[in-house]
């Protein structure tokens, strides 16, 4: 198990590091000069000279990945003598526009984030499990096929649509929702939830949509499976059969593709976050991909990356202790 | 005394499909019934039809165990039959058995679902059935989960599961049809010895001559939902009346005997 | 002259562990297999799971590179040649297997699958599919069916045409008949009997079932945990089995008959399938041998000839009385 543990470990410190390449790859030795992102309209030649220098950009591409990657682990210092600027460990750089470090950016947006996803989260299990599992209990009955139907719509609408859609009903007609805004969770709990309901129902409604489907289809299939048979063969009162020998091993699947999931929305729900006006790294990503900010999409996108990555190991990790086979071949 | 009797049962899945087509049976305390036949014969769907455990399927007929009427009991009433006093056994053990709990675990469950008991009594009792079964090592063993287990061993913990709670008849379906035939051997050998030991009504469910042979008072062969022919073992083996029951002893190469140069077939195209 | 000739095969698998999949060792599937089959002649192979015979096929027919060991057909030694060379001499060595439905291509026509060893080869097909077809006992209408349009038996038919279209020497079964009903499974070997009479095939007849290899084999090998542990003439291995597994394993077939089942003699083989990673010093079978004496520990026994047709690898075989 901790050898699992440890092999796990270095092949996530692999894949961040490949994607890091990757992604310095597709970003600095595009043709767009980011000295000229950099200096902004109207620079002298000269002046971008010397923006190439401070930031490096007159080193091979190997050497200014190299500084990138020491940067983010040991913080680096852009330019030399009295221009010096020092930038701090964790260094994602600086942003063009603003010129905060990117790092403070990614961070200063991340709990609006975190509180978008992880209450969708919370809201499209419940909704989406909870209803897989009563349609593959009750498959071919009228719940079912209203459920299923439901989600198949769920996960063909597009988010920018329920979104504006929710808030014309909810905000505007109803006016039972305030419009989303950012209300820090340890201010006033009762007030940062009313605020994101709708975040939550818009991606909820995706995300359960899918959720239900593949629920019900792996409840369908644990249910016809040989030991379910058993299991009542033996005696086991119906609740029992389904909770402990169905419900148990169609989650599996569920697990795999929740982190996946989650990870996924922790880097930045994107367009959510742009509908709604919510400050987020998808708002951030957004933004900085409209000004061509390279050094915050840059940092973004491996900052998403990584959230994919843990999650992924993170639900390695859950499996091997869920399912005893797998504790086996690690 | 009689302990099964099944009237003129039917089974007819909502495909339309009739799997099982008036077929008759009767089985005596402490005996064992050989039910055989081909794939498709029916009688798979007749074992599971008896615990009611069928989906999808309408059951016509009388299923009549120790004076109680099955199919006129409530879902309630024969789940506290099953395992209880009606235990099965299936053909593939690793399938059967569920791979997120441990072996104990998944006895004692049997053991807990018609006893008040403790946990810990109920995993002595899982441990006791292990030992009594032949899985060496039984209190270390327990804890482990199923595919830590050779095919023999799991069968072994799938009757051990049957047995737990003494049942009056044990239905074995094709036991030892996924094994070696070596360790179909130990499985027969420990089934003999239960039957011994504990009195256990078994009906015996296979497509193996020689295994009905080995094992049964009493054998039915069944043929596209039918009883096409019944009675003590030896009778049913020295002197089949049924020309379907003769092409079927006949039809299997034997390790004894004389040798044909061709083997007879059982007639129809397939 | 031997048709086939199989010397000290031998197939061994990586095991790998820990954090950088160091190699941990081997696992030998196959330890030394000779065997061999002569014209028009049936080699029964039987054994139980995991005693390597699966992997002999798959060796013999180059699905898989033996480690070790070398596999004479017709002129030439099949374990150093590779792809290319091997083409020619797959004309004359062909397979059929278990399970009839997953070997043939689902949205092929039977027309196509029969007529595929001929393109693969560049030949021109030998026969006619509809004659093809006849010699199999099926109808000339069937050429334009796809696979799931037929019962088990008739699939494994197919299986059986596919194997024949280009006309080879050798065919080997691996459990042909196992996934097939009791009465299929007669049809299926009395057509393998008429084809070997008719063409004066060879077949190697890979099975578990000890009554279907009876029926068909001329002689017989019986393998376990990798190695044969006997061969003999069909004949003599039923009458005088000399190797305790094989007699383990003959007294464990039920028999048909509830008179000779009551009265018969069992010996029940103690214990698992010991694990091929770690096998058992000296004889293999030592950890399960009733017989097992001191020696067998230390000393791995050689197939020795004890009589006429009947090799036995153990230090104290039953005596032919």
């Amino acid at each position: 198990m901790i050898l699992y543990l440890l092999r796990r470990l270095a092949v996530t410190a692999a894949i961040l590091l490949v994607i890091c390449a990757a992604t310095f790859a597709i970003f600095y030795l595009m043709p767009a000069d980011p000295a000229q992102g950099a200096c902004g309209k109207a620079c002298s030649p000269e002046r971008i000279d010397t923006i190439r220098a401070t930031l490096g950009l007159d080193h091979s591409p190997l050497t200014q990945l190299r500084d990138y990657l020491s940067g983010i682990v040991t913080g680096r210092t852009y330019g030399s003598g009295p221009q010096a600027v020092g930038c701090p460990f964790p260094c994602l750089g600086f942003s063009f526009q603003t010129d905060q470090p990117v790092w403070d950016l990614l961070t200063s947006r991340l709990p609006v984030s975190f509180s978008i996803a992880i209450g969708a989260a919370v809201l499209w299990l419940a909704v989406g499990v909870g209803a897989g599992v009563v349609s593959a209990l009750r498959r071919g009955s009228l719940w079912d096929r209203a459920a299923m139907t439901a989600a198949l719509g769920g996960v063909s609408l597009p988010i920018y649509f329920t979104a504006l859609v929710l808030q014309y009903l909810l905000v505007v007609q109803l006016q039972l929702l305030p419009y989303p805004q950012v209300v820090p969770f340890t201010e006033d709990p009762f007030g940062w939830a009313q605020s994101m309901l709708m975040p939550w129902i818009t991606l909820a409604m995706l995300y359960a949509g899918i959720y239900a489907r593949v629920t019900r289809s792996e409840m369908l299939d644990s249910l016809g499976q040989n030991y379910v048979r058993t299991a009542r063969a033996k005696g086991l009162p119906e609740t029992t059969v389904v909770r402990r020998h169905a419900l148990r091993p169609a989650l599996m699947p569920i697990v795999t593709i929740f982190g996946m999931d989650l990870g996924a929305l922790l880097g930045g729900a994107l367009i959510t976050e742009s509908v709604f006006g919510l400050p987020g790294v998808g708002k951030l990503a957004a933004d900085a991909i409209a000004s061509a900010d390279q050094p915050v999409i840059l940092g973004v996108t491996l900052f998403a990356a990584s959230f994919v990555v843990l999650a992924n190991l993170l639900v390695d990790l859950v499996y091997a202790v869920l399912d005893p086979r797998v504790r086996a071949v690690g | 005394m009689t302990l099964l009797t099944v009237r003129d049962l039917t089974v007819e899945f909502r495909s339309g499909v009739r799997a099982v087509d008036g077929l008759d049976l009767e089985l005596d305390a402490g005996q064992v019934l050989g039910v055989v036949g081909e794939s498709g014969s029916g009688k798979s769907v007749t074992s599971l039809a008896v615990l009611g455990l069928l989906r999808d399927a309408r059951v016509g007929g009388d299923i009549r165990f120790d004076g109680q009427e099955l199919t006129a009991l409530g879902q309630r009433a024969l789940r506290r039959l099953r395992g209880n006093r009606i235990a099965m056994v299936f053909q593939d053990p690793l399938s059967c058995l569920n791979p997120y709990y441990s072996v104990a675990f998944q006895i004692a469950e049997a053991y807990r679902a018609h006893h008040r008991s403790t946990r810990r009594h109920a995993h002595r009792v899982a441990v006791r059935m292990l030992d009594r079964v032949g899985i060496p090592e039984p209190e270390r063993r327990a804890k482990a989960y199923p595919h830590e287990f050779s095919g023999g061993m799991r069968q072994r913990v799938m009757i051990a599961m049957a047995l737990c709670l003494e049942p009056d008849l044990l239905i074995a379906d094709e036991p030892t049809t996924a094994l070696d035939v070596t360790v179909q051997a130990q499985i027969l050998q420990l089934l003999r010895e239960l039957r011994e030991e504990k009195g256990t009504a078994v009906m015996l469910i296979t497509h193996d001559m020689g295994v009905v042979a080995g094992l049964a008072d009493q054998v039915v062969v069944m043929h596209q939902g039918r009883a096409v022919e019944r009675g003590p073992v030896r009778d049913v083996f020295h002197h089949p009346r049924q020309p379907y029951t003769r092409g079927l002893l006949a039809c299997v190469p034997r390790i004894d005997g004389p040798l044909p140069d061709r083997l007879p077939t059982l007639g129809a195209a397939e | 002259m031997n048709l086939l000739d199989v010397r000290n095969l031998g197939k061994r698998y990586p095991v790998r562990h820990g954090l950088t999949r160091r190699l941990a060792g081997h696992v030998a599937a196959v330890d030394g297999v000779s065997l061999s089959v002569g014209p028009g002649e049936t080699l029964g192979l039987v054994g139980e799971s995991g005693c390597g015979k699966s992997t002999v096929a798959k060796l013999i027919t180059r699905l898989e590179r033996p480690t070790s060991g070398s596999i004479h057909f017709a002129g030439r030694d099949l374990a150093e040649l590779d792809e290319t060379a091997l083409r020619p001499v797959r004309r004359e060595l062909q397979m059929v297997f278990q399970d009839p439905f997953s070997s043939l291509n689902p949205r092929q026509t039977v027309r196509r699958i029969l007529t595929a060893p001929a393109r693969y080869q560049g030949l021109e097909p030998q026969e006619p599919v509809e004659d093809l077809l006849a010699r199999v006992g099926l109808r000339p209408e069937h050429a334009d069916r796809h696979p799931h349009e037929f019962s088990g038996g008739q699939a494994q038919r197919i299986g059986i045409a596919r194997a024949l279209a280009l006309r080879p020497k050798l065919v080997v079964c691996d459990e042909p008949v196992s996934a097939l009903d009791v009465s299929v499974q007669a049809q299926i070997l009395n057509l393998l009997k008429d084809l070997q009479d008719e063409h004066g095939l060879s077949y190697l007849f890979i099975a578990h079932d000890l009554g279907a290899v009876r029926q068909i084999s001329t002689r017989i090998a019986v393998m376990y945990l990798g190695s044969v542990v006997e061969t003999a003439d069909r004949d003599t291995l039923f009458a005088h089995p000399a190797h305790p597994y094989t007699r383990a394993l003959l007294s464990a077939v039920p028999l048909p008959d509830p008179d000779a089942e009551r009265d018969r003699e069992r010996i029940v083989l103690r214990g698992d399938l010991p694990s091929p990673l770690n096998p058992p010093t000296g004889c293999r079978f030592r950890t399960r041998c009733p017989k097992a004496a001191d020696r067998c520990a230390t000393d791995r026994p050689d197939l020795r000839t004890i009589a006429p047709g009947q090799q036995v690898a153990c230090h104290y075989p039953e005596r032919t009385p």
